[in-house]
């Protein structure tokens, strides 16, 4: 596999660690949701990536990279509920979709693929960076791509430096005063703590660093074996 | 640690508790599956379907308000978790029965956003209430106001308009009227603890109580200290009547709402009072309801919603109903 690209073994790849984190974390998320929210986040998300991963074992071998994504992205909108399945759906299925029929996908074309996702989901929450959601994770990522494209950074180095943008933007939620969500129900009582939507955008974006930098074991993790 | 909950597992709690209901109420209701929704059993053609949903936990709405006289159809999520739009197109696809669907629906995120994408892939004729009756917080927020306990009112009184042979636009014009009309306002005592959370949501201590309370064991608009039955319901009355201006002698549906874990006996002491504060400006109480019908699981708290009532909507309110949570005139 070409190190300079991704296929649709790195975009499965990517949701199977984006299930095992929310799996990991899904204590942590609920805390989170707790203070600012109604404790379901945790449980939300998990449940939204587990189906997803199971959704992936009905793909073949000649599936592209955006036809993951987008399957990826119905079975959140079905599985999750809430505003993270829509949400998260619009952002799934808009970067499988701007990915076209490529069997393979550079930064460039990630990059751009996922700025429009970012783009689908501010326009279908009305949200803005500030508003303290999962947006000030995800657009700093995607700006991170961006600076790193035409500046000989490796793709995995640009996926890290995305993991590491999208962290910072989920702390830099924690002083900001929620308006949107649940958290914006709390006024001034959303400050002082990170938004949960934030926080998980943060392991989507690990997860799709991770993707690429740990070693895959192909077809046979899907099916249980090896 | 087991959760001291009446519960199996966390995973099949909400399966659990649907098919339960749903044998309690075979007479009246029908639990559909993958994807899941309840539907009335006595169905007359040629009405609007009312199909209305959200997260679980807030029994007996909307599950409860299935029947003759209110539903045709309700879409559960996980507990306080939006359904999803396949549900709601699975609901509407069923119970269209040549008038459209009116979707009813509760003012959040996640909720509108959901409906909203069933309503754009639906194949059938539909429309939208959206119920926005909770004045703890400013109505200025760029989120609106949430919808809670007036979501009763309108599915109560659209449910009798729709089964008379209204059409979508008598109805949305029936929701757009009681809109201005309907005002609600918790309290709580206690949080709650949501199954997969396994933990109370936030901790208040003994003397403490929160105000401005959701229906999803979310924090509201402040915490403060619990102090008698009076002052706390002169306080929600304030806000309720600052926000419905109602007239010297207007008339009013009072209603007092238990979130789940407050006994009868507590929510009458509310009611009370506020029947008191009514008299007291010379307002006239002409209906009235009181117990459990939007909950937050095992919240201990209750709100307050004022209707302002006309002819029609009296009416209404009056006409006969059929459902597990609501029944009278039949």
């Amino acid at each position: 596999m070409n190190p300079r690209t991704l296929n649709r073994q790195s975009m499965t790849h990517w949701v199977l660690i984006c299930a095992r984190l929310m799996r990991e974390n899904q204590a942590y998320l609920t805390q989170l949701d707790s203070a600012i929210g109604d404790a379901d986040h945790g449980a939300n998300m998990t449940r939204g990536f587990n189906a997803a991963e199971a959704k992936l074992l009905e793909l073949t071998n000649d599936s592209t990279p955006g036809e993951v994504l987008v399957l990826t992205g119905q079975t959140l909108v079905t599985s999750i509920g809430g505003a993270s399945g829509p949400l998260w759906g619009a952002v799934f299925r808009r970067t499988g979709k701007s990915l076209g029929n490529a069997l393979e996908v550079d930064l460039t074309q990630l990059e751009g693929a996922l700025d429009k996702g970012l783009v689908a989901v501010m326009e279908l929450g009305a949200a803005e960076p500030g508003d303290k959601t999962m947006v000030d994770a995800l657009s700093p990522a995607v700006d991170a791509l961006k600076a790193a494209l035409g500046g000989g950074v490796s793709l995995e180095g640009a996926l890290e430096k995305a993991q590491l943008a999208a962290l910072e933007g989920a702390q830099n939620t924690t002083p900001m005063l929620a308006r949107k969500g649940r958290a914006s129900y709390l006024g001034e009582r959303s400050v002082g703590h990170q938004d949960p939507g934030a926080a998980s955008t943060a392991l989507i974006i690990t997860a799709l660093h991770l993707s690429l930098r740990d070693p895959f074991q192909g077809d046979q993790a899907l099916r249980g074996e090896g | 640690m087991t959760m001291k909950k009446f519960i199996n597992s966390v995973d099949t709690f909400l399966e659990d508790s649907l098919r339960g209901f749903a044998a309690a109420h075979a007479d009246l209701v029908e639990l559909h599956t993958a994807p899941t929704f309840l539907s009335r059993r006595h169905r007359k053609s040629g009405k609007v379907a009312l199909i209305s949903g959200g997260g679980s936990g807030h029994e007996p709405l909307h599950i409860g308000f299935i029947g003759p006289g209110m539903l045709d159809g309700a879409c559960p999520g996980q507990v306080f978790t939006s359904p999803t739009p396949d549900q709601m197109l699975r609901a509407g696809e069923t119970l269209e029965c040549g008038a459209g669907v009116l979707f009813i629906v509760k003012n959040y995120s996640g909720d509108v956003m959901n409906f909203e994408m069933a309503s754009e892939l639906a194949d059938f004729e539909n429309a939208t209430v959206l119920v926005e009756d909770d004045v703890a917080l400013p109505g200025s927020s760029s989120t609106g106001r949430r919808g809670v306990m007036g979501t009763v009112i309108v599915e109560k009184v659209l449910g009798a308009l729709a089964e008379e042979g209204a059409d979508l636009g008598t109805l949305l014009e029936a929701g757009r009227h009681l809109h201005p009309r309907m005002a609600s306002m918790g309290v709580a005592i206690t949080s709650c603890t949501v199954p997969a959370a396994g933990r109370p949501t936030f901790v208040l201590a003994e003397n403490e109580i929160e105000v401005g309370v959701g229906i999803h064991g979310e924090p509201g608009r402040r915490r403060d200290v619990l102090r008698p039955a009076a002052e706390l319901v002169q306080e929600l009355m304030d806000a309720l009547l600052e926000e419905l201006s109602p007239a010297p002698g207007a008339e009013v549906l009072l209603i007092v709402n238990g979130m789940g874990a407050t006994p009868l006996a507590e929510l009458y002491v509310l009611f009370g009072e506020a029947s008191q504060v009514l008299e007291r400006l010379g307002l006239r109480l002409e209906r009235s309801l009181v117990g459990n019908y939007t909950t937050a699981l095992d919240m201990a708290g209750a709100s307050i919603t004022l209707c302002l009532l006309d002819a029609e909507i009296k009416r209404a309110w009056d006409a006969p109903v059929h459902t597990s949570a609501l029944r009278w005139g039949r």
